[in-house]
């Protein structure tokens, strides 16, 4: 039987490796920073003084997240590759971020709802994710699932002040959600990959969250007057590279300055 | 005579109130909102704050608008909490404005009318990635030197919120030094984008951060620093301000010169040399024509600061109305939200000048 100490060193910097591990942990990093990055673009626009603080804050949490989660690959894959190797020097088929996240930011409403279903299917994954066996990724999860419950706070108040506030508020409010509910399910997909890392307990799946997260979602939804959408179609592909037309541009932007100066020290 | 009585006794009054706001003052005591205060005071405090707000929030752009560029993750995680920061420098210092009472939405709507103004600093645009750096090292080291005194400043709302901003500043100052200091070390073509950025921003961070000269020393002919110097008389016999702007921009380009030359970057500015005798650097005097050329007034970049602003502002008013309506129907209140909610043109005050640069 392994020790808790034995065990720590899936993810120590002493050269093991866990590719399949890896492959699940880009997804999250990359979850994380797309909606990061999306998030950035909010600042200086927001409604209020005080949202533009709010959105920075929870950008600056994603960000964070995201150089925890992609320093975590480098080292699992076995190609050394650091963060900002991760980040900046992969085309944008490599990058394999849930379509969600990468959604461009609509008006305020719309990007209430997007924060919204991430954050509840986020708090639900990360807490589950600091039950993992690897101290230092169980410990991540736990951090981050806090971080996000905060995040979940923000879009859960927003949620209710836009549905129950004015009848333009509620309209675009419902018009938010209506837009980015085809793109939840994705959220949820299980894999060959997610069912194995499951069943050794090294990461779990997302899918058995997914009852908890209608019904929380589904809680706050209601509260704000308005109604769960029920699409006719779902989004898929993220997870393969496969992304939206918007994306490129989101791609190019972030590795922009990174690419003008080959060899460059930042 | 006795017609004059009442008037007399008002006068009085005043006069009598007016020594002893100037002997609190003078003992270095702090004013706070509910002392009486000269009307000429009241104004003084509540436009340099205002337009104080403003830079915060007109400041956010240049170096927000490189945020999903950032060429590395520390890199942009520092940039958004600086961003971050400039944004809570905005709200402590319109709070403060509030306690004189006006109403930030009111003030925001002078901003965004052109009534009052942010510093013109601002209305430079930043052109590449190590404008952010250069913004950071320059114009908030200005802010710095400026705002240090401030946390003294005898409007007790004003300084306190001063010493929290300049906390953080300081500490923006070593990131956009240790941002440049990277690219001085990298590859000769970021060297050339850091030398590039420096120059550009220079002249803006001296002259226009500082304010205009306000003493012949500072190159102000006799006229004009006969009327700079009043103002900073009334300013400093007030206790709002402590230096002159020309002392304080002396201040900074002491500071400036060596951290440079540790940078390998020149400062473009040739008449720069140390001066033995004074025992600080000399330099090309900002006097009203260097003045008015580092304002590029009207130009481009200062109707897209404000522009930019007004978009967010317009674009966001439903949410602010929705939340407003909502804070009302709920009875355990919200004001989280609503913050600059309110409806527009109730303020006891609106902002009538044009202020200048003092940021």
């Amino acid at each position: 039987m392994a020790t808790t100490t034995e065990r720590a060193t899936a993810t120590e910097a002493d050269g093991r490796t866990d590719p399949r591990l890896a492959v699940q942990l880009l997804r999250l990093g990359d979850d994380a920073l797309v909606l990061g990055q999306r998030l950035c673009q909010w600042i200086t626009r927001a409604p209020t003084i005080e949202e533009d603080l709010a959105l920075s804050n929870i950008a600056l949490d994603l960000v964070g997240q995201a150089r925890q989660l992609l320093t975590l690959v480098g080292r699992l894959d076995g190609t050394g590759r650091d963060e900002d190797d991760l980040a900046f020097a992969r085309t944008d088929r490599e990058f394999t971020n849930a379509l969600l996240t990468e959604l461009p930011n609509g008006d305020f409403a719309a990007t209430v709802a997007r924060q919204l279903v991430y954050t509840h299917y986020a708090v639900a994954y990360y807490g589950a994710l600091g039950g993992c066996a690897d101290p230092e990724l169980a410990a991540f999860g736990q951090r981050a699932a806090k971080e996000t419950a905060f995040h979940r706070l923000h879009a859960d108040t927003w949620t209710e002040r836009l549905g129950l506030g004015t009848a333009e508020s509620a309209r675009r409010m419902q018009e938010g959600l209506d837009h980015v509910w085809a793109y939840t399910a994705e959220l949820f997909d299980e894999d060959d990959l997610l069912r194995d890392l499951a069943a050794a307990g090294t990461a779990p799946s997302p899918a058995p969250l997914r009852p908890g997260w209608e019904r929380s979602t589904t809680e706050v939804i209601t509260r704000a007057g308005l109604t769960v959408p029920s699409p006719r179609w779902r989004a898929r592909g993220g997870r393969a590279g496969l992304h939206t037309e918007e994306f490129a541009s989101l791609v190019a932007e972030l590795q922009s300055v990174r690419r003008q100066f080959p060899g460059g020290t930042w | 005579m006795s017609a004059a009585e009442p008037a007399a006794t008002a006068a009085d009054g005043e006069d009598e109130l007016t020594a002893r706001f100037e002997a609190l003052v003078g003992a270095g005591e702090a004013v706070e909102p509910r002392d009486w205060m000269p009307d000429g005071y009241r104004r003084m405090v509540l436009r340099q704050l205002a337009q104080h707000a403003h830079s915060e929030i007109i400041g956010m752009q240049p170096e927000g608008a490189w945020l999903t560029r950032a060429p590395s993750l520390h890199r942009k995680s520092v940039l958004i909490a600086k961003v971050q920061d400039e944004a809570g420098h905005g709200l402590y210092l319109y709070s403060a404005a509030e306690t004189l009472g006006v109403d930030r939405a009111d003030l925001l709507d002078a901003l965004h009318q052109g009534r009052q103004r942010a510093s013109a600093t601002f209305d430079h645009p930043a052109l590449t990635w190590a404008d952010t750096g250069t913004i950071a090292w320059l114009t908030d080291g200005a802010a710095v030197i400026n705002q240090a005194p401030l946390c003294r400043t005898s409007y007790g709302p004003y300084a306190r919120a001063m010493r929290r901003v300049c906390q953080e500043e300081a500490f923006h100052v070593r990131q956009g030094y240790d941002l440049l200091r990277a690219l001085c070390e990298g590859t000769p073509e970021q060297k050339a984008m850091a030398q590039d950025a420096v120059d550009r921003w220079w002249l803006p961070a001296v002259a226009l951060m500082f304010g205009p000269p306000d003493t012949e020393a500072g190159g102000a002919d006799a006229r004009t620093a006969a009327v700079g110097a009043a103002v900073s008389r009334r300013a400093m016999a007030w206790g709002i301000k402590r230096h002159t702007n020309d002392e304080l921009r002396a201040r900074f380009v002491d500071s400036c010169v060596p951290q440079a030359e540790r940078l390998g970057l020149t400062l473009p500015d040739p008449a720069i040399r140390w001066n033995e005798e004074r025992g600080h650097y000399d330099f090309t005097p900002v006097d009203w024509d260097v003045y008015r050329r580092a304002l590029g007034e009207d130009t481009h970049w200062a109707r897209q600061r404000v522009a930019h602003r007004r978009a967010a502002h317009e674009d966001g008013a439903w949410v602010r109305e929705a939340a407003a309506a909502y804070a009302a129907r709920t009875p355990d209140g919200d004001g989280a939200a609503g913050q600059d909610a309110g409806a527009h043109g109730h303020g006891q005050e609106r902002g009538q000048h044009r202020t200048e640069v003092r940021a």
